[in-house]
């Protein structure tokens, strides 16, 4: 069952959620593009139906509502660490399957990997409630069906938005007092076919051949290409690496803080250790890292691809260089390589 | 919830100067680490550092850190009585248990000797642990060296052989590399021996091979690994070598899978 809903109701119940939440969905900010007089699509707070982007392809993920591109970890005050407070409200985050996805393959990183579980994920992480967006057509780099990606379930309230006709299943029944209209049949639907489709290599076969795969040929050519200027890794949802940073505060050197800030496997500093010596210094190593690491090894690790075929890596690059091409001949050089 | 990132306070009890760049500090802690386990160590508003722990007794821990950036310069600039702040220790260690009774070699290049000391100082202690101990150590100069008071009462009980790549007029020692030291020593029952190699990554590299020719066996021979680290366990991303994490996994690998991590 269903809720029809018309835009004033739906403003309606965005007005009552936000009693106790804030709520993000994609957002159009004018003149914020890379290029003059063009928009960026982004995530953002809103309050009205009229503030979500619904067109477009928001060029970030919502991964920075759970973990921020810099976020403060503690506060010093001379020798004293002291933990930042968080607002109290919940998080509704408005977001297509492929990056409600996302926050599952950051959880595995940040809630599952060694022994403890990231606190400052968690406390974010434990208030989000997923409104997912219905996406049946998507966009022309979209590839979620070939990740698995294209479906999520585990909603708490999913939304078809047509035209000014909106239709919602409330599933988590602790916000239905919040959605007042007409009930109505609705059967939730995913993408069942992109525009493109990409053939995932069999982990077991690269397993296999490792070094085959890692001295590669193909990767050669990104040394030449790639300008490591980190843009993929900025815009994956997935993407999850980060470095700590130390500062004192220039009006009161005794006070500062500890933050930490994504981090980028394409950028240089990324494996610097202290001395001088670093690992990975031709871009085409570190391409082969970090496709690696979307399509094969995490998956060893977790038993799902990290990658979710959302494609902004292929919007973004400014070299034009296509994830979507390399994780072809990543493929077929395996299955070319096995059949040898 | 507990937070993971928030460090301990621990008081420097005394700085021993090793060389100009090198000083070895103890803290007062009562973590009783692996041998081969590392800490976070930071200064509030100066930034944090992985330092493995080069000894420890239950009253305290050492760490002899280099002079080679913002977090460890500043370091170098604290005295007696000021305090560091850590959390760990974090990683894995060396398996000591397994080494019993058999004949041990550590190999160890430059500050490649911090991580294993605490080893070294155990067989000191109990030199019945083990049949036999062989210490190789190699630095760049006689003014690099680490440790030399510790080395030299290790010369009491051990086989120590100690070198530098490049002697001075006054340096009358051993000059080459490691490996050039691998080929003529003396190894009893190869089989039954248990080579342990820290150092630079070329280094470890070719006294690893250097090892395996002379019949010790892939799953006989240990190293560590350093490796930038903003965590230590295992989500920061840094350490990452394809699907290995230093931090978890390591620092510590048998060489069966450390010969498996491609750069
Ligand atoms: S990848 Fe594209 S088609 Fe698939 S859910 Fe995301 S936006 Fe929709
Ligand atoms: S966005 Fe393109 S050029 Fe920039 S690091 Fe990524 S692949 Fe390289």
């Amino acid at each position: 069952m269903g809720i029809e809903l018309d835009v004033k109701s739906f403003d309606d119940a965005l007005k009552i959620l936000s009693k106790n939440y804030k709520i993000f969905a994609p957002v159009r900010l004018k003149g914020k593009g890379a290029f003059s007089d063009t928009d960026l699509v982004t995530y953002g707070e809103i309050s009205s139906y009229k503030d979500i982007e619904l067109n477009e392809k928001s060029r970030y993920s919502p991964k920075e509502v759970i973990y921020p591109i810099t976020q403060t970890l503690f506060y010093f005050t001379e020798d004293e660490y002291k933990e930042p407070e968080i607002d109290d409200k919940g998080i509704i985050v408005f977001l297509r399957p492929c990056d409600a996805n996302s926050y599952l393959k950051l959880d595995n990183i940040f809630l599952k990997n060694g022994p403890y579980e990231d606190n400052y994920y968690k406390r974010l992480r434990d208030k989000v409630k997923f409104f997912i967006i219905e996406c049946t057509k998507g966009f022309s780099t979209c590839f979620c069906v070939s990740t698995g990606s294209n479906k999520f379930l585990d909603y708490d309230v999913f939304v078809r938005f047509d035209n000014d006709k909106i239709t919602c299943d409330v599933k988590n029944d602790e916000f239905s007092y919040a959605f007042s209209g007409k009930e109505v049949e609705f059967i939730p639907e995913f993408i069942e076919k992109n525009e493109i489709e990409v053939k995932l290599p069999d982990i077991d076969k690269i397993s296999q051949n490792l070094e085959y795969v890692f001295n590669h040929e193909l990767w050669d050519e990104y040394t030449k290409r790639c300008i490591a200027c980190g843009r993929c890794t900025v815009s994956c949802p997935t993407c999850s690496c980060f470095s700590m940073q130390d500062i004192f505060y220039k009006d009161n050197p005794k006070c500062g803080e500890r933050r930490r800030v994504w981090a980028s496997c394409m950028v240089d500093g990324f494996t610097d250790v202290a001395g001088g010596h670093s690992y990975r210094q031709k871009y085409g190593e570190r391409m082969r890292f970090k496709v690696m690491h979307k399509i094969y090894d995490y998956k060893k690790r977790f038993g799902t691809t990290m990658c979710v075929g959302c494609g902004r890596c292929d919007d973004v690059c400014p070299e034009y260089i296509s994830f979507i091409k390399i994780v072809s001949k990543v493929t077929d050089a395996v299955d070319r390589g096995e059949s040898k | 919830m507990t937070n993971v990132y928030m460090p301990i306070k621990a008081e420097i009890v005394s700085i021993i100067p090793q060389t100009d760049i090198d000083y070895t500090f103890r803290l007062k802690s009562d973590i009783l680490p692996q041998h081969g386990q590392f800490l976070q160590v930071s200064i509030p508003k100066i930034g944090e550092a992985p330092i493995s722990i080069s000894d420890y007794t239950d009253e305290y821990i050492e760490l002899t850190i280099r002079k080679v950036g913002t977090v460890t310069d500043a370091i170098h600039e604290l005295k007696p009585g000021d305090f560091l702040f850590i959390r760990g220790p974090y990683g894995h260690g060396f398996p000591v248990e397994d080494f019993k009774n058999k004949n041990v070699v550590i190999a160890a290049g430059g500050t490649g000797l911090a991580p294993v000391k605490s080893i070294i100082n155990r067989y000191n202690r109990n030199p019945k642990e083990i049949k036999k101990l062989n210490i190789l150590v190699g630095f760049k100069s006689p003014k690099d060296i680490l440790f030399e008071d510790e080395i030299k009462k290790w010369k009491e009980k051990f086989d120590v052989l100690l070198t530098v790549d490049n002697g001075d007029e006054t340096w009358k020692g051993n000059t080459g590399l490691i490996t050039k030291f691998i080929p003529d020593l003396k190894i009893e029952n190869s089989d039954d021996t248990i080579v342990i190699v820290v150092g630079p990554p070329m280094m470890m590299k070719f006294a690893c091979l250097e090892f395996l020719k002379r019949g010790i066996l892939e799953e006989n021979i240990w190293v560590s690994f350093e490796r930038k680290m903003s965590c230590g366990i295992g989500k920061c991303g840094h350490c990452k070598i394809n699907e290995t994490y230093v931090c978890l996994e390591g620092p510590v690998f048998n060489y069966t899978k450390s010969k498996q991590l491609l750069d």
